[in-house]
């Protein structure tokens, strides 16, 4: 139990932390309520003419900006630890016996919490605006949300450490959130532009999450999608955990 | 406490295509007795912090052994984080999180509980003269209240065994004599081991009862203060002679007591054995050769002559050595980790787990 244990004292450590500056929380949810507010009412028009899914605006944006902030909010989670790295904070740690996992669990417990609440702030604006779907649908795409969340903060933890530079870690997520947010189909369905640009747009795992987030969205649990999707979320988030938990074991961490 | 046995940690640097390997620390071995103060002195760059983090198991040894506390280092890392403290010199805290939450916190994660660790947390503020800034910023505290948070924070779980980098790097000459007497509470008042590095001769000689001296990854001397300064030849006598036209006819004088006689300006000096007896007649022959004298100075040999004598290096050539070492592989190798103040540190390629 002292996995447990020692993760919920990191986590509670890192959550008193983030509430003394809940503004990050804010700035977080910006992006993507923004994006409701200013680029929402430009799809309705065209949300007809899009092949299969919703017919409703909403219905097919928030899925796609709950991915949106589940990857990008949670790719950001790691400079907060470089910081903490050099100040000593992580040598500090790694020399008590606390177990090496629970170092990055517990930093990873707090990016899914405050994930949470921007999903569900997300979630309820567009509910407010004209959104229509069953609660189960929701609650599903905010599970695969979380769980891409997970694999990215971790990801992005993992980086921090191997980077410890804000300056290099800066451009590297800029190099991969680029063709991430123009293959996964977020803004506009993959399925609207020419076949090639469609093929490419299926090896990209984060578009299977969009898409299963969507269907979820509209009540249809049982889509092929939805198991794609499902199983990218999980492969990738074990691949993120392994990942961070290796980077925090190494030695010169 | 401490047992170590040919311990080496390689790092990799890459200098264009060809790849380096340098040998931080090159064959160290140490013992360290119960109860005993250990001073680790060395330039910048000699190895010092390669070995402590070897000996905290943050870094895994390239090759030998060590055992800490009762415990392997690599097999069981975890009994010899339970027994030890560590304090390094980067600090241990948060800038933006309240000293008393990280203590306590810190506290936690060797298994107290919040209560116990909040109790011993602010016992060890009391003893470190930290009252009242349970609930300060750690951003916001001096540099000498923040190296004395970063003791306590080594000390929440009573170690038996503690490590101390670089403890008064940085601190103005009051905090450093402050925290000099803290140090030396932690055995009189904790019982405990206490091993520290420092590249402060003076510091070593205040603290330590026996010190140990690394070079180029190696250790050189392994001694008292004092058994060591007697292997340096004499105490260093210069004289500042009034008169220029006369320094030569002083330094033949000092010549008839001293080996090597310097010359500097209106500077003569030399080293001369036992200059307590020495002095005297050395004053009268000056006098009646009219030699007037606008200072005499003895000085007792320092840590620094002892480095001089076993290295053939001044501390603060190897210094500099160590520093040109160490940029050349900072622009060599841009994925440098953290150089602690000058110790060599590249991307460890040659002990990944």
């Amino acid at each position: 139990m002292t996995f447990f244990h020692d993760s919920m004292v990191v986590f509670r450590r890192q959550l008193r932390m983030n509430l003394r500056n809940p503004a990050w929380v804010l700035i977080g949810v910006m992006q993507p309520v923004l994006y409701l507010v200013l680029f929402g009412p430009l799809l309705k028009p065209l949300v007809a003419s899009f092949p299969g899914g919703a017919d409703n605006a909403y219905t097919f944006l928030v899925p796609g900006l709950l991915v949106q902030l589940g990857m990008f909010g949670a790719f950001f989670a790691g400079f907060g630890l470089i910081g903490e790295w050099r100040e000593g904070v992580i040598e500090a740690e790694r020399v008590t016996p606390a177990s090496r996992a629970a170092l990055l669990f517990g930093r990873l417990y707090r990016d899914l919490l405050q994930l949470l609440v921007q999903a569900l702030i997300l979630v309820g604006l567009g509910l407010a605006m004209g959104m229509r779907a069953p609660i189960g649908g929701v609650a599903v795409g905010i599970l695969l949300t979380l769980l891409i969340g997970g694999a990215c903060a971790a990801a992005s933890n993992a980086l921090a450490l191997t980077t410890k530079s804000e300056e290099v870690m800066a451009p590297v997520i800029n190099m991969v959130m680029m063709p991430v947010l123009l293959l996964s189909g977020i803004m506009l369905p993959m399925t609207l532009g020419p076949g090639w640009l469609s093929r490419m747009s299926d090896f990209m795992p984060f578009r299977w999450i969009v898409d299963a987030v969507r269907d979820s969205f509209t009540g249809e649990l049982a889509t092929s999608h939805l198991a794609w999707g499902t199983g990218w979320a999980v492969v990738l988030s074990a691949l993120g955990v392994w990942w961070g938990t290796a980077v925090f074991r190494r030695e010169n961490a | 406490m401490i047992t170590a046995r040919g311990l080496v940690q390689t790092f990799h640097t890459r200098q264009g295509k060809t790849k380096t390997e340098v040998r931080a620390v090159d064959g160290v071995d140490l013992d360290v007795a119960e109860g005993e103060v250990v001073g680790f002195l060395g330039p910048n760059g000699a190895g010092k912090t390669t070995t402590l983090r070897m000996l905290t198991t943050l870094l895994r040894p390239t090759a030998g052994t060590a055992t800490v506390a009762g415990y392997d280092v690599v097999r069981e890392a975890e009994q010899v984080r339970r027994s030890i403290g560590y304090v390094s010199q980067v600090g241990a805290t948060f800038s933006g999180a309240l000293a008393g939450d990280e203590v306590s916190d810190h506290g936690q994660l060797y298994g107290m509980s919040r209560a116990d660790a909040v109790r011993r947390g602010q016992e060890l503020f009391e003893q470190l003269d930290l009252e009242g800034l349970w609930r300060r910023k750690c951003g916001k505290m001096s540099g000498g209240q923040k190296r004395r948070l970063d003791i306590v924070m080594g000390l929440i779980h009573d170690p038996t065994l503690v490590f101390l980098d670089e403890p008064t790097t940085g601190l103005d000459p009051q905090a450093r004599a402050n925290l000099w007497q803290h140090i030396r509470g932690l055995r009189e008042r904790h019982g405990a081991t206490v091993f520290l590095t420092t590249h402060y001769l003076d510091e070593a000689d205040a603290l330590a009862d026996r010190i140990v001296i690394i070079d180029k990854g190696r250790i050189v001397a392994s001694d008292t203060a004092d058994n060591l300064k007697a292997q340096v030849a004499g105490d260093l006598v210069s004289l500042e002679i009034a008169d220029t036209a006369l320094v030569t006819s002083a330094a033949e004088r000092l010549g008839a007591l001293a080996g090597d006689v310097a010359i500097d300006g209106r500077h003569v000096s030399g080293r001369v054995q036992r200059a307590g007896r020495a002095v005297p007649g050395l004053m009268r022959d000056l006098d009646a050769a009219g030699i007037a004298l606008d200072a005499i100075e003895v000085h007792r040999p320092t840590l620094d002559d002892v480095f001089l004598t076993l290295t053939g290096r001044s501390l603060r050539d190897a210094e500099a050595d160590a520093q040109a070492d160490a940029e050349a592989a900072e622009v060599a190798d841009s994925e440098a980790g953290r150089t602690d103040a000058g110790e060599q540190a590249p991307e460890l390629e040659g002990a990944t787990r």
